[in-house]
């Protein structure tokens, strides 16, 4: 279906291509108001994003509520149209001539929903939910069928027991299994799991998050993971990705931000997880208050109005992406780790 | 039942496939949900009875000539207000000495009309504007729903009476007159419906699969939107005959002679303290079958709502 180009395919056999290619993706949601509903403010929701998803591999996507995270993933699936930036899969441009189209990018591309009663059509049977997609997509009903039904049995529900049932007689977990089989119907390369195990408890987070894994193995998918629990993105991640109101501040292999992070806030947001030991308890919080709001962020860097570092250089220049460790691709956006940027801290941090 | 499906599914895939896939999603789809709507209705007596009652009332007026031991329309001095159980005059007769029997035989006729024809126009055309308005919002939105404020800013029963009086009195004008006050309530009910589940995730997860607005219309909103608004289209049937019986009572709908109920009712009114069981029966034929479309439309209500 897909036609490969001559390049394309010769540049991949020459280095890695990245599965998905994000470059300067950028959203402002316009805020109305005042006479005739003009709009008088944006919400910088996303901006300037750019990221690399390997084939193969989970990418994480941390970061408090309202920092993009959402955003990002529906910006991806072209759920919203982005305001500017480029976004390519397989090395193919989304919606351009000689790229690939809105529709071809949604059959390779496929979605997880956090809410697992809303994303399921309350009047459809969960077996047509599945089968669904493929039938759009011009497979014939049976052979839909054929797969709806082999889908529930990969994700483990009985299709003779589970197949003709509604979503509300189904459990949170069995709903979000449902969700999982939704997008797979599609044979899809890549998945985004938008906070898809975020909304189950804690047992059955587990299951789903194994069960993620096994069919990942089997499928040889590729996960966008994004989620605002720490431990999880780290169970399951190779690499992760932090957001701050609508930027990315660090980036890299997933042992390395866990272990030596870099970045202020991720060093923060690291300290802000529940200590195990109970003699480790924290009565203050690293970070305290809440993120300004996005519509009109901090100049500079947008984190320095929380940040225990901030200097008059945070204020004056926007921070971007420095590259740490050429080896392992540790990159983070903070003028301390940059040697000669002018922060104070910087040479001291450049030898970490 | 699941295997005749399959059968019947995998006769018709070759044959299907070449004209779209997605006209076929919908249909079957519809098919069985409607199915076990109708089950679970079965089970309900109140709505099996109104069911019932509705039914006879209907084929009782269908086969009105046949049924009608009089003519309708035969006046009869000695008869003037016969008491019910005169014989040959099962149920009395009116002020004119007509059979009433017959008459409200006949009458049924236009106002179970009158009842379901505005309401069926009402809901194409107010249903399509509604859910087109709810599901692409926005400019398209604002500018069906203020079109439709404007008619709502009218009581409707005084735009029913202006319009019936622009167009005058007349069976046609009456059915227009009504279609057009009840378009307003359906759109904006089918708007507000449609809006709410536009947002709902599955809406977007069928787009994500890759789904166009037509198809994601068809197979995920119309199911969830259709029954409120057939609930909603329901109880305004009777809203509607109770209307035209107003329309009538004024000298705005049908013309006497014309047996129908309303009119029957507001003629009968002057003969209430002379025989008011018989002047009462025309009103107790609006409320029966007022009272059964309401009862069957909550049953409906519970019967469309699977999580009940």
């Amino acid at each position: 279906m897909m036609t490969v180009h001559p390049e394309r395919a010769a540049g991949r056999s020459e280095r890695e291509q990245p599965l998905l290619a994000v470059r300067g993706l950028r959203k402002y949601f316009p805020v109305k108001g005042g006479l005739f509903n003009r709009s008088v403010a944006m919400v910088q929701a996303v901006d300037e994003v750019s990221f690399e998803v390997r084939e193969g591999e989970v990418l994480g996507i941390v970061g408090e509520s309202g920092c993009g995270k959402s955003t990002t993933a529906r910006l991806l699936m072209r759920l919203i149209e982005p305001d500017a930036g480029e976004v390519s899969f397989d090395g193919a441009a989304v919606g351009t001539r000689d790229g690939i189209s809105t529709k071809e990018l949604r059959r390779q591309v496929q979605m997880v929903f956090q809410d697992s009663y809303s994303s399921l059509n309350p009047r459809l049977p969960v077996e047509d939910t599945i089968a669904f997609g493929p039938i759009v997509h011009g497979i014939g009903r049976t052979e839909a069928k054929e797969r709806a039904y082999r889908l529930l049995g990969e994700v483990g529900l009985d299709p003779q027991r589970f197949g003709r049932r509604y979503p509300h007689e189904l459990s949170g977990g069995q709903r979000q299994r449902i969700n999982i089989a939704r997008a797979l119907a599609l044979r899809p390369k890549l998945v985004l799991l938008d906070e898809a195990v975020s909304a189950l408890d804690k047992s059955v987070e587990a299951q789903v998050l194994n069960l993620l894994l096994d069919l990942k193995k089997e499928f040889s998918l590729t996960y966008l993971f994004i989620s605002h629990d720490l431990s999880v993105v780290h169970y399951i991640s190779d690499r992760v990705l932090v957001m701050y109101l609508g930027k990315i501040v660090e980036i890299g292999p997933v042992d390395l931000v866990y272990n030596c992070p870099v970045h202020p806030y991720t060093r923060a947001l690291l300290l802000s997880r529940p200590s195990m030991d109970p003699g480790d308890r924290k009565t203050e919080p690293p970070l305290s208050g809440d993120p300004p709001t996005p519509i009109n962020p901090p100049s500079g860097c947008r984190f320095r109005t929380r940040c225990a570092y901030a200097e008059e250089v945070c204020e004056r220049i926007e921070p971007t992406l420095f590259e740490l460790d050429e080896h392992r691709n540790h990159q983070t956006a903070c003028h301390m780790a940059v040697p000669g940027s002018g922060h104070s801290k910087a040479a001291a941090s450049t030898t970490a | 039942m699941v295997e005749m499906k399959t059968l019947d599914m995998r006769e018709g895939a070759q044959g299907r496939r070449q004209q779209g896939e997605e006209i076929t999603v919908g249909s079957l789809r519809a098919r069985s949900y409607w199915m076990m709507v109708w089950v679970r209705l079965r089970r309900d007596p109140v709505s099996m009875v109104c069911g019932v009652i509705l039914i006879l009332i209907a084929l009782a007026s269908i086969f009105a000539p046949w049924l009608a031991p009089h003519d309708p329309y035969q006046t009869s001095v000695f008869k003037r207000l016969a008491p019910i159980g005169s014989p040959n005059y099962l149920l009395g007769a009116d002020e004119l000495g007509r059979d009433m029997l017959s008459r409200l035989l006949y009458g049924g006729r236009v106002s179970l009309f009158v009842g379901l024809f505005p309401v069926v126009g009402a809901l194409l055309v107010g249903g399509t504007a509604g859910i087109a308005a709810g599901f692409v919002g926005g400019r398209t939105n604002m500018l069906i729903m203020r079109l439709m404020d404007v008619f709502y800013a009218f009581p409707s029963v005084l735009l029913a009476i202006a319009i019936s009086g622009a167009l005058g009195a007349g069976f046609f004008n009456v059915i227009l007159s009504l279609t057009l006050i009840l378009i307003p309530p359906i759109a904006r009910v089918s708007e507000s419906v449609t809006t709410q589940v536009r947002t709902y995730d599955f809406v977007e997860a069928a787009r994500a699969s890759g789904a166009g607005s037509w198809t994601i219309i068809r197979v995920h909103v119309l199911s969830n939107v259709l029954g409120p608004i057939f609930i909603y289209a329901t109880s305004l049937m009777s809203f509607s005959i109770i209307v035209a019986s107003g329309l009538s009572f004024l000298g705005l709908g049908v013309t006497p002679p014309t047996a129908d109920w309303g009119l029957m009712l507001s003629t009968l009114r002057q003969s209430i303290w002379v025989n008011p069981y018989v002047a009462a029966l025309p009103g107790a034929m609006i409320f029966i079958t007022s009272l059964c479309f309401n009862l069957l439309s909550d049953g409906l209500r519970s019967a469309m709502d699977m999580r009940l």
